[in-house]
């Protein structure tokens, strides 16, 4: 398994957000998380991307533990995420957006530039190549000159994936990629997952959309009330009796 | 030309010094860190370098670096405890921080209390002072661009999501705090060389806000900002005497006028007028 869950608990003051979470997310696959609002799939993200430490359990990616890492060591070791909020850079261009998540891509040294050594502009020109790549990838390379607080709900939440890709991560999370999108830009989307996993990218994402689950992901693990339900394939997820009253029944009623 | 240097001389000297002080902080804030400590680091480059060079006879330049060093190895020291405040509450820290520095400085002998130091050796001159302000606005012009420059922008604009693309936050929260206070230093020394006597008051409540607003004036998008708020903040007091406002606290007023309109109209501050860069 390219990451694995190991018992993973985390409880904010009375509350078990997770308890015991175990599973494992195959390398090049696309994984789903999903369960009702609440479950902890976003606390089990942020768990993945150190930015909450489990209370007990391991976190293994490709079978180093990584769970007491800081958030920029785990960054450093390929992992790139989007949030359910979306947290971009406001007052930066998409171009600068991109070009702040190549941090870990080196470049950009500052004494070549200071003396403005020929290695400075090529440097320079890779640097902005690469972000204008990544932009395109995602879709909004017709934006790069735009802040980013001017873009539309379905460009921010590419633009916040383009720049998950600068870092060329390993893994990438998703918490709800397509939220707010149009039929067409998922459709766009589903095409840019999936080549990125051709590539080499696992991705492990969180959505509601279930369709649109149930025809990308490989396996999908369902959390309630912080446990994992099952993990399997999509149509033995969509069998499985806990799952549908926990999760799939109660969607269709409401 | 020279006539209008003896008139003027000392206020150019000290808008040069300002525009050094201002860039000083420019580097926390453009990290988003509000500091302000910033006049505390300047007193302890002054009353460093000024008594390197006035009991032992240390070159100048040494003098200068030795202080500056001092003041950024004292960043270092509260940098880590300090910076895991956030927002007003670091504000209050730092100033707390610049009244312990104040009154460290009226207490101990070798400053010379309340009364400070005097018959500090004249050694800065404006050319070195221009030197300084040019080397400095390109240093931190290249900085801006640089990985190191993208990151104190990561990290203004949002920490969490610079720590997820892999920006180690603390060092680089603590690095632009270290470098402000660096450049700090620089410029207490260069003003304790000009001024003949420091006293630990000058570099109190009031002359921590001044720099704020120098940024606040110019706007804090780019190097020039900082620079043009210095200059119009030190130089407003004289053109307003030219015209015939000498009363000091009108002209505090006329200072608050300008700050407020600044506020209200122009948020990024005078340089925005001048093209927008980033």
């Amino acid at each position: 398994m390219f990451l694995e869950f190991e018992k993973i608990s985390r409880s904010f003051g009375g509350v078990n957000a997770l308890s015991e979470v175990s599973f494992g997310v195959q390398a090049k696959t696309i994984h789903g998380l999903i369960g009702p609002n609440g479950s902890g799939k976003t606390t089990l993200m942020n768990v993945v991307s150190g930015l909450t430490g489990p209370d007990a359990g391991r976190l293994l990616l490709d079978g180093r533990p990584i769970h007491r890492l800081r958030p920029h060591r785990i960054a450093a070791l390929g992992v790139a995420r989007t949030f359910q909020n979306i947290r971009l850079f406001p007052k930066m261009t998409c171009m600068e957006n991109v070009i702040a998540g190549q941090h870990l891509m080196g470049g950009r040294a500052l004494f070549p530039r200071l003396f403005r050594l020929p290695s400075a502009r090529a440097e320079e020109r890779q640097s902005v190549a690469n972000a204008m790549a990544c932009l395109a990838k995602a879709g909004i390379e017709g934006r790069a000159r735009a802040l980013a607080c001017s873009l539309s709900y379905g460009e921010r939440r590419r633009l916040e994936i383009a720049r998950a890709m600068a870092l060329k991560p390993r893994i990438l999370l998703l918490d709800e990629p397509i939220a707010g999108m149009r039929l067409r830009e998922i459709e766009e989307m589903e095409t840019l997952f999936r080549s990125l996993v051709e590539s080499g990218v696992t991705i492990l994402l969180i959505e509601h959309n279930m369709p649109f689950v149930m025809r990308l992901c490989q396996r999908i693990t369902v959390l309630h009330f912080g446990q994992t339900v099952t993990t399997g394939a999509p149509e033995e997820v969509a069998e499985h009796p806990e799952v549908i009253e926990a999760y799939l029944g109660m969607k269709s009623e409401c | 030309m020279s006539e209008f240097f003896a008139v003027y001389g000392s206020l150019i000297n000290f808008v040069g010094i300002n525009a050094l002080l201002a860039l000083s902080l420019y580097v926390p804030l453009s990290a988003g860190q509000l500091s302000l400590g910033n006049a505390a680091f300047a007193a302890i480059g002054a009353y460093g370098s000024a008594i390197l060079t006035m009991r032992f006879n240390v070159p100048f330049p040494l003098a200068i670096a030795a202080g500056a060093c001092l003041s950024a190895a004292v960043a270092m020291a509260i940098g880590t405890p300090v910076l895991r405040i956030r927002g007003i509450f670091l504000a209050m820290a730092t100033l707390a921080f610049g009244e312990v520095v104040r009154i460290v400085a009226v207490n101990l002998a070798i400053t010379g209390g309340a009364e400070g130091l005097i018959g500090i050796p004249n050694k800065t001159t404006a050319l070195i002072i221009y030197g300084t302000v040019a080397a400095t606005a390109y240093f931190l012009a290249v900085l801006g661009g640089s990985r190191i420059g993208w990151s104190f922008a990561s990290v203004r604009e949002d920490e969490t999501a610079a720590m997820v693309m892999g920006i180690n936050t603390t060092r680089y929260k603590n690095g632009s705090f270290v470098l402000g206070a660096f450049i700090a230093g620089i410029a207490g020394a260069l003003y304790a060389h000009l001024n003949f006597i420091i006293t630990p008051g000058e570099f109190g409540f009031s002359a921590e806000v001044q720099l704020l607003i120098y940024n606040i004036v110019g706007g804090t998008r780019s190097v020039l900002g900082p620079i043009l708020g210095a200059f119009i903040i030190t130089v407003l007091p004289e053109v307003l005497r030219g015209v015939g406002v000498t009363a000091g606290p009108l002209r505090m007023g006329v200072n608050g006028v300008i700050l407020l309109l600044v506020i209200l109209y122009l948020p990024n501050g005078l340089s925005s007028l001048f093209g927008q860069k980033r």
